[in-house]
């Protein structure tokens, strides 16, 4: 199992060089937060490119995440009940915002023009 | 075995433990911010009114320097990612291991300065 952990880490890290790296270039360097609004990322969800590279991005990050705050926990929390209750929290606060992020990314239709 | 958080600071460590710690901290800083970034973008299920509000606060100075921070957290994460990757894949080019941190470190500076320099001309107007 955390030979698999490890693996996923490798993978799901060369996949998100490019994602991630190209999300900053995109929206970070080449666009920002002076023209992002509203409309653009309506225009930007109408193609089905763009919700796929955010639903694979958003997936492969938050569980590279999830998965490296579960190592800092089981390094750092030495008291087992302190890490029990660590690890639950961060398992059902990352459900939740997987669910989220997904519900957002799939189900966003735009309003108005 | 625990470690205090001043032994970090004693312990003499060389390059790989520098990157080891600094993989860390972008790491935790960058899942931080997905978390923020995945609430923020919900507001968009509300309608234009309080997206472009969400998106209003993200133009405030303070953050804008902090995107350049975040931008380098990225980006650090990410090339130390790949000299994990070479290091655990090929385990002989440990004998090249200050090689590789020197070049993580050099092609953070080269691609990282003219970013931020670039993310931080709003600050000249």
């Amino acid at each position: 199992m955390e030979l698999y952990a490890w693996l996923f880490m490798r993978v799901s890290g060369i996949v998100l060089l490019f994602l991630a790296l190209g999300h900053l270039l995109i929206m970070h360097v080449i666009h920002n937060v002076e023209t992002i609004d509203y409309h653009f990322v309506a225009h930007r969800f109408m193609t089905p490119f763009w919700r796929t590279y955010d639903l694979v991005m958003l997936w492969l990050a938050l569980l590279h995440g999830l998965n490296g705050a579960r190592t800092l926990i089981e390094d750092y929390v030495g008291v087992r009940g302190w890490r029990v209750f660590s690890l639950a929290s961060l398992y059902i606060l990352g459900f939740i915002f997987l669910a989220l992020g997904s519900l957002v990314i799939l189900t966003f239709q735009p309003v108005g023009g | 075995m625990t470690i205090k958080p001043l032994e970090y600071l004693t312990y003499r460590g060389k390059a790989g433990m520098w990157a080891w710690i600094l993989h860390r901290l972008t790491g935790v800083g960058v899942l931080m911010f997905l978390l923020a970034h995945i609430l923020d973008t919900a507001a968009i299920g509300w309608g234009p009114a309080a997206y472009n509000r969400m998106i209003e606060l993200y133009r405030m100075p303070v953050f804008r320097v902090g995107e350049v921070a975040l931008a380098g957290a990225v980006l650090f994460h990410a090339l130390n990612g790949v000299r994990i990757i070479i290091l655990d894949f090929w385990p002989e080019t440990m004998t090249a291991e200050k090689k590789l941190f020197a070049g993580v470190v050099t092609l953070f500076a080269v691609v990282y300065l003219p970013m931020a320099i670039y993310m931080l001309r709003f600050l000249a107007h």
